[in-house]
């Protein structure tokens, strides 16, 4: 496959950045898009010239570290994340326009490169359980019904990659928060610190500078983990409840 | 900062107002069809003239009135105060944009709508609410009782053409607001239920055909009565 990309390049966070276009070419199709980008910085490195900064670690699907809009979607034409998105869903002679992801939430570092260093701040504000060290728990030994424990690992399964930002026209962070209060709501284990969970993560989710949510179900169709929207309705109920009923004055 | 005004600052709290707002106007516009559609009887508008007559003398009406005026309000100002918010947290916009492939035209421009939603009612509260409350109306006598003749400035106002199209319009874009607003209500609400949520969903699509398709249908009607 003989391509042509059109990628934004930045310098730095203040550099006000601009697209610039690439060809690559002999690009075979069960590449990953990530492979493609690693042929493309071979050769700009060849060249002498600076190699595209993008993200990615385990490239299997399951970091959430890599990231880039391509084609206008966020991780591109699939649901999935960019690096299991193969070059099979191009078509030869293609131009891929290719941008970090857009949120005042995710500055630009460089390139491709986004922080989203916002989402750990999220977790922080209350994503965790406290729990004292000890010994192992026995397997089971908190009885939680399958259907529970199905729904609140789905929630789980969110791997904060940002595409429910990068998707969303508010760059709401609404999905994301939504499946981190989920999954610990739903357990025995998240119930103590619940309310106080939910109000110290979304006022630090509404901190950050993400947009509020519109309900147009965008993050949700991009989630390269299909998070439901039912999270979002789950966090409201969370957070309504805890407003009124918390002892946070 | 006390805890209410912490909430109603957060984008949850600014939500809620959104869909509590607008859930109140959606009954209100089931209201405000039932009386319109006496303008469709068959006996010169005594009926509706009769009828609001007793709105706008009902103390109960009243305050409800006053309280649609305020909550129509606080739905377009919270809208300002969300619209600006959502508009920093994305400053630069994308070059390549396939929005439409995941979600709904009407879901990413409810503001839009809503602002020729709110145009129109500008139109129709100086056309037909300011004429009632501070104009110079025909009366019509009914059982000897004296009633200020509304079905007179509305039946003129629907033989305009003009004036009918812009009705029409105005509703089809009523319409594509409440085909989003109506579901994404219940949702900011945190009413999504298995059981409950594709009911709503079905009751929200037909709400927002049916209802602005009966508004529509009085002027419409109305303007060939008179040709």
């Amino acid at each position: 496959m003989n391509l042509t990309l059109k990628i934004w390049r930045q310098k730095n966070h203040s550099d006000k950045g601009g697209f610039k276009e690439y060809k690559v070419s002999d690009i075979s199709k069960d590449m990953s898009f990530l492979e493609m980008l690693d042929v493309l910085n071979e050769q700009l490195s060849d060249s002498g010239e600076d190699p595209v900064h993008f993200d990615h670690d385990c490239r299997e699907g399951i970091c959430g570290m890599c990231s880039l809009h391509i084609n206008g979607k966020p991780h591109g034409p699939k649901q999935t994340t960019t690096c299991q998105l193969h070059m099979r869903s191009f078509s030869d002679g293609e131009t891929i326009t290719i941008e970090p992801w857009r949120a005042t939430a995710f500055p630009v570092v460089k390139d491709l490169v986004v922080d989203r260093s916002s989402f750990d701040r999220i977790i922080q504000a209350g994503g965790y359980v406290s729990v004292n060290t000890g010994g192992v728990p026995d397997a089971n030994e908190i009885p939680i019904p399958k259907r529970i424990a199905d729904e609140a690992f789905d929630a789980a399964t969110c791997i904060g990659c940002g595409a429910c930002v990068a998707a969303c026209k508010n760059a709401s962070a609404m999905l994301f928060t939504s499946a981190k209060i989920s999954q610990l709501a739903m357990l025995p284990q998240g119930q103590v610190e619940r309310k106080e969970r939910a109000e110290r993560m979304i006022a630090q989710m509404d901190s950050e500078g993400f947009g509020a949510c519109t309900n147009t179900g965008a993050c949700s169709a991009e989630c390269p983990k299909g998070i439901s929207l039912t999270n979002i309705a789950r966090m409201n109920r969370e957070y309504f409840s805890a407003v009124v009923s918390s002892d946070n004055v | 900062m006390s805890w209410v005004t912490k909430t109603f600052k957060s984008t949850l709290g600014q939500k809620l107002l959104m869909a509590l707002t607008g859930l109140f106007l959606i009954l209100f516009l089931v209201v405000h069809l039932a009386g319109n559609l006496q303008l469709l009887l068959p006996d010169e508008g005594e009926s509706f003239n009769i009828y609001a007559h007793s709105m706008a003398t009902n103390p109960l009406i009243r305050v409800v009135s006053i309280g649609n005026f305020a909550f129509i309000l606080i739905h377009v100002i919270y809208s300002v105060v969300l619209t600006r918010s959502n508009k920093k947290a994305r400053p630069v916009n994308y070059a390549v944009s396939q929005a439409s492939t995941n979600s709904k035209w009407a879901s990413r421009n409810m503001g839009i709508l809503g602002t020729v939603i709110l145009i129109f009612l500008i139109i129709h509260l100086r056309g037909f609410w300011y004429e009632f409350k501070f104009g110079e109306l025909p009366t019509a006598v009914y059982d000897g009782v004296t009633y200020k003749n509304v079905f007179a400035i509305v039946s003129e106002a629907f033989s305009n053409i003009a004036y009918v199209i812009v009705y029409v319009l105005s509703m089809a874009f009523l319409g594509f607001h409440l085909s989003h607003g109506f579901a994404s209500a219940f949702q900011t609400l945190g009413l999504n239920h298995v059981k409950y949520s594709p009911l709503i969903q079905k009751v929200g699509a037909g709400f927002a055909i049916i209802i602005p398709a009966l508004f529509a249908l009085i002027p419409v009607l109305m303007y060939i009565k008179t040709l």
